[in-house]
């Protein structure tokens, strides 16, 4: 990957991430949220994911954030009704990012340094990714649809009392 | 790598205005289609040479101008930047989802041998659906950014139906990806050129019937006509989550319309109607199963299936335009049942109808 590249995508990513959470308007920040997810995309895709950066703009920019403005739309949420912390909160928040922060940083600086590896052959391809899926990975793959499953099945419950 | 470059550059160019070309056509076919459906003459002013149908290129050219001319009217209390943001985000990913739709077989230029996709990409397929995907954007701010009751309602119902019908969507196409095997348009449109028992050209529809229903209902859905209109629907909502629009934005989203029919006709032709193939035309001429042929020089071949496709892509958008004005807009209801209890679990028994044939004919 382009240091330079990378360098654009990661402040685009942050800046919209930030988006998300400061923004005032509920539409806005659901908005960040999805050119989050789309600069992720771009981000996989520049690391030769293309079929991890497809599925990520398919499930998560295009459906899961639908449903969020969906839900905004339909609550008709105002300007300023979002919940601000109180001094406690943003200390503790503040605090475990500075915390997150500094590990990652330690991390990162430990591993600098040796040549990239090459990409082995048919990296990133949906063929090699799939045969993957479904023989070593089987199980923990079999297991998130269980997992999906049974949110399906509790997100019903829960609609059909009210209804 | 630059001459790479330039040539992906020129196809997606080519592409592009191929199907804006598409685009216009379905705009002539929207005005001569209703006026023989309804029993009238259609443009019956605008007449050049005497022949009233060739008055329509007429408003061809009219239509764009008068909508960029138009006043672009500022709402009060909408979102400013959304508003003038929502065109783009509908109209784009339309025209992008056209990069990997394969056009033509190969050109050959020199000794160089040009694959003509504008984007040769492993994911192939799943680039159009996550293109489409995003566009629900556009419907979704326009509506909200609106400062609209009736945009609103528009942008709930139309993002509701279109992520309703590309979930039936995509499981058509995992039945048509099961059946070529390949995620790629132009690999798909390749293996289109097979012969069935010698004659019967072996184009996708005869795989993969049910899928072709499923994705062309689910297709028309996304492109938000009539009988799906329910986001628009101007009998009640004024115009939908667009109703606030003037001018160029609103020429946008009008040609967002037909962007989609003609992105729905592309792919429906690349998916079940061997896409540029012409039967027994093959890079060196017709070889027919008769056992006689034509040999034929390589341009004239390319020349010969980038009009095949373009043809089949023109049909489709007939259809289209035929089915829009044939049949009466659904209730909501009747939308979302049709949707989640007619195509979906028919989609799901397509997958696994499929499965079992592949597995049964493909065990070596």
């Amino acid at each position: 990957m382009n240091p330079m590249t990378f360098l654009v995508l990661a402040v685009l990513t942050v800046a919209a991430a930030l988006t998300v959470v400061l923004h005032r308007n509920p539409v806005h920040s659901a908005l960040g949220l999805v050119a989050t997810l789309f600069l992720l995309a771009v981000q996989f895709l520049s690391l030769d994911a293309e079929l991890i950066a497809a599925l990520q703009v398919i499930v998560y920019a295009g459906a899961v954030v639908v449903l969020f403005l969906f839900v905004i739309m339909l609550l008709n949420l105002e300007v300023d009704v979002r919940a601000v912390g109180g001094p406690m909160l943003l200390a503790t928040a503040g605090a475990a990012t500075l915390a997150l922060g500094a590990f990652l940083v330690a991390g990162l600086r430990r591993d600098v340094g040796g040549a990239a590896a090459d990409l082995p052959v048919g990296f990133g391809r949906t063929a090699t990714l799939a045969e993957r899926l479904f023989t070593i990975y089987l199980l923990p793959f079999e297991l998130a649809s269980l997992l999906l499953l049974v949110a399906i099945v509790g997100a019903v419950a829960l609609a059909r009392r009210r209804i | 790598m630059v001459a790479d470059a330039v040539i992906a550059a020129v196809e997606a160019l080519f592409i592009i205005l191929l199907m804006l070309q598409v685009v216009a056509l379905g705009v002539f076919f929207e005005r001569k289609v209703s006026a023989v459906v309804q029993d009238r003459v259609g443009a019956n002013r605008a007449a050049i040479f005497g022949v009233a149908a060739l008055g329509l290129v007429n408003t061809l050219i009219a239509d764009p101008i008068k909508f960029l001319l138009k006043e672009d009217v500022r709402i009060a209390g909408a979102d400013r930047l959304l508003h003038a943001l929502a065109p783009w985000v509908a109209l784009l990913p339309a025209l992008i989802a056209f990069a990997v739709v394969p056009f033509g077989d190969v050109l050959e230029i020199g000794d160089r041998i040009v694959n003509l996709q504008a984007a040769e990409l492993d994911i192939g397929i799943l680039f159009v659906l996550a293109t489409t995907s995003l566009g629900v954007y556009g419907v979704i701010l326009g509506g909200w950014a609106s400062n609209n009751r009736w945009s609103l309602l528009g942008a709930v119902r139309g993002s509701a139906q279109m992520i309703s019908y590309e979930v039936a969507m995509g499981l058509a196409l995992v039945g048509v990806v099961l059946s070529y095997n390949t995620l790629d348009l132009q690999e798909m449109a390749r293996q289109q050129g097979a012969l069935l028992w010698g004659w019967l050209p072996a184009w996708g529809i005869l795989y993969q019937p049910l899928a072709f229903v499923i994705f062309f209902t689910a297709g028309i859905a996304e492109s938000k006509r009539i009988p799906f209109d329910l986001p628009e629907s101007e009998s009640e909502l004024v115009s939908g989550f667009f109703t606030e629009y003037s001018g160029a934005k609103h020429l946008m989203f009008m040609m967002t319309d037909f962007v989609e029919v003609a992105l729905v006709a592309a792919l429906v032709t690349t998916l079940f109607f061997g896409g540029w193939q012409v039967p027994y035309l093959y890079r060196d001429g017709f070889h027919f199963p008769w056992g006689s042929g034509i040999g034929l020089p390589s341009l004239v071949v390319t020349i010969l299936q980038v009009t095949a496709f373009m043809l089949k892509v023109v049909c489709f958008t007939w259809l289209q335009t035929m089915i829009r004005w044939t049949l009466p807009r659904f209730r909501y209801d009747q939308l979302m049942r049709l949707g989640w209890q007619g195509l979906l679990p028919l989609a799901l028994v397509n997958v696994l109808a499929s499965a079992a044939i592949i597995l049964v004919l493909r065990r070596p």
